[in-house]
């Protein structure tokens, strides 16, 4: 009863990717690949999906912390707030930065003003409009493992003499790691594939905002070729970087 | 020398109360004693500053504690599950204290190693907790506690978690450390023996409450609740004595005790004193009972038999003579203690 949908569901997933592979131009993958505007693409990709990583890890930790750990009032509000941008279309995501972040918007027009800052269309607001997408994936994990975190080794450190960031640093952060990790992986995963907040917040630069995803959707209309590789790399960056944690960290 | 803790913990959670005063000396090994729930980890966590107190004060030294943080205390603490961080060494889970002193790496370290060579474990620095065998983690844990060189070690359950052959090195390795150990330290347990093995001075307490206090000497011979009694191994009654006749409670039966005593009294004989009988023997009708067979089980190498009736009480009996009275449950058998192993002292 349950194996026909089973693999109907398991071919679901597969045969678009299988299209993919048949379909890809295999005999000019080569020159196509070494064409500077899919490496642009490519880099630009890697580098912002790295970055909106690394500030997810920096702010995202902290509030995955707090929101295990301390009870404030209100704390479920915040939850919710957060998981907010999992169920946001993104191109909502991408309108909602412009109107906070653009040259007009509620912080953007200070930060025009005073630092002569501009986030809308560069390639900082790429990382900002992926970060604001993949946020909600790192803080989720991360909470969970600090709520999974046996409490009695902080009490250890504190006895030992350590102060609260000491054993945050080296207790806590430590023990949560594999949480962290998992969490990192998925953001990571998510501001890579990220397109309908990008496109809105950061438009569509080449060499500046264009990363993969807006590259493949562009391609598409004019040279679908183009974009079946641009996908395959896409598919190849993911498998490897899946294969490369699998085991290593729950997944 | 003079006192160097003196405290009255008062922690209060719901309906339960822990209200205890403690003081030691230098050097003394105190153990807190009691069943599970009496407040024993309560009063440990409130020593070490992880549980704060609802009232009274925590000297050291003669220096206020009470309101200072844990990571602000002198303490050790060997907590029952050890809690031995699994990501580190057991080197570096040795220099973790040290490290948070102030003490600079390669300083911790070898102080860590040296701690780590005075419980034995040198040739294990480099592995990780989860390696190690139970009795390992246990030195480690120990060391840890002993690197930062506290004043107050407190010791929780320390050795519950090792199988029996373990309990019996580490217990001895345990001793050694603690009679070397110049600070005051405290241990909580449920075990007699781990008690009565390393302690100085036993404080029972029993809901949240002291029930009783002194040396493991005095405390075995002279039990004053039911829990002690068990613990040590006696039965224990509450009668009125005049001279050395003691009358249990409803005038049951009457006791001729060791010691002569008037008024309220505590009149404790171990299981091996008491002898049974299928018949009512000739003599004196003093610590002579009538008693239904509760219950048989087989207790070291002797059988311990449980009395019910108007006198409960514990007997041990040889399996032979066992055989001989062919005992079952709910027999009626004649109980009967001699004077001379039957002890009295004030209530």
């Amino acid at each position: 009863m349950l194996v026909l949908p089973a693999l109907i569901g398991l071919a679901f997933l597969v045969l678009p990717l299988l299209g993919l592979l048949v379909r890809a131009p295999w005999s000019t993958l080569g020159t196509r690949l070494a064409r500077p505007e899919i490496l642009d693409a490519l880099r630009l990709s890697l580098l912002s999906a790295t970055l909106a990583t690394l500030l997810c890890l920096l702010v995202g930790v902290p509030l995955a912390w707090v929101l295990a750990r301390v009870d404030f009032p209100g704390r479920r509000l915040v939850r919710a707030l957060v998981t907010v941008p999992l169920v946001l279309p993104p191109v909502v995501g991408g309108v909602a930065l412009l109107l906070a972040l653009g040259r007009n918007g509620l912080v953007g027009r200070w930060l025009d003003r005073w630092f002569g800052l501009t986030l809308p269309f560069t390639t900082a607001g790429v990382v900002l409009a992926e970060a604001f997408v993949a946020l909600p994936f790192l803080v989720i994990s991360v909470e969970g493992a600090v709520r999974a975190a046996d409490l009695r080794y902080e009490d250890a450190a504190a006895t030992l003499g350590a102060s609260r960031w000491t054993t945050f640093r080296r207790v806590t952060l430590p023990l949560i790691a594999p949480g962290v990790g998992a969490g990192a992986v998925l953001c990571w995963a998510r501001a890579l594939g990220e397109f309908g907040a990008t496109i809105t917040f950061a438009g569509n630069f080449p060499g500046r905002t264009q990363t993969m995803p807006l590259a493949v959707y562009l391609a598409l209309e004019n040279d679908p070729q183009a974009a079946i590789v641009l996908s395959l790399v896409l598919l190849a960056v993911s498998v490897v970087v899946l294969a490369g944690l699998r085991g290593r960290w729950v997944l | 020398m003079g006192v160097v803790i003196d405290a009255h913990l008062v922690v209060r959670r719901g309906a339960f109360t822990l209200d205890l005063a403690l003081t030691a000396a230098p050097g003394e090994v105190v153990a807190l004693l009691g069943p599970n729930g009496a407040g024993k980890t309560t009063a440990l966590r409130a020593l070490a500053g992880l549980t704060p107190l609802s009232e009274g004060h925590l000297h050291v030294d003669g220096e206020p504690w009470h309101d200072r943080p844990a990571e602000r205390r002198a303490v050790g603490v060997v907590f029952q599950d050890l809690l031995l961080f699994p990501h580190l060494s057991a080197l570096e889970n040795v220099a973790f204290g040290p490290r948070c002193q102030g003490v600079r790496r390669r300083e911790a370290r070898r102080l860590a190693a040296e701690w780590l060579d005075r419980v034995g474990l040198a040739d294990q620095a480099a592995r990780r907790p989860r390696t190690l065998s139970g009795g390992q983690a246990q030195r480690v844990a120990l060391a840890r506690a002993l690197a930062v060189r506290p004043r107050l070690l407190l010791l929780d359950e320390p050795l519950s978690a090792l199988d029996a052959h373990t309990r019996l090195t580490v217990r001895a390795g345990l001793r050694r450390h603690l009679a070397a150990f110049d600070g005051v330290a405290v241990l909580v347990t449920h075990d007699a023996l781990d008690a009565m093995a390393l302690a100085d001075r036993l404080v029972v307490i029993e809901d949240g409450a002291v029930v009783q206090e002194g040396t493991p000497a005095h405390v075995a011979r002279h039990p004053r609740t039911d829990y002690v009694a068990r613990l040590v191994g006696l039965n224990l009654y509450r009668g009125t004595a005049r001279g050395h006749s003691v009358a249990l409670p409803g005038d049951t039966v009457t006791f001729n005790a060791a010691e002569a005593l008037d008024g309220e009294v505590f009149l404790a004989f171990p299981p091996s004193a008491v002898a049974l009988f299928r018949t009512r023997p000739d003599g004196s009708p003093r610590n002579l009972w009538e008693a239904t067979v509760g219950g048989i089980e087989p207790h070291a190498d002797q059988i311990r038999i449980h009395l019910e009736g108007p006198v409960p009480a514990a007997a041990d009996v040889t399996p032979a003579a066992l055989a001989e009275l062919r005992l079952t449950e709910g027999d009626r058998v004649w109980a009967a203690v001699k004077a001379a192993e039957t002890h009295a002292y004030p209530a």
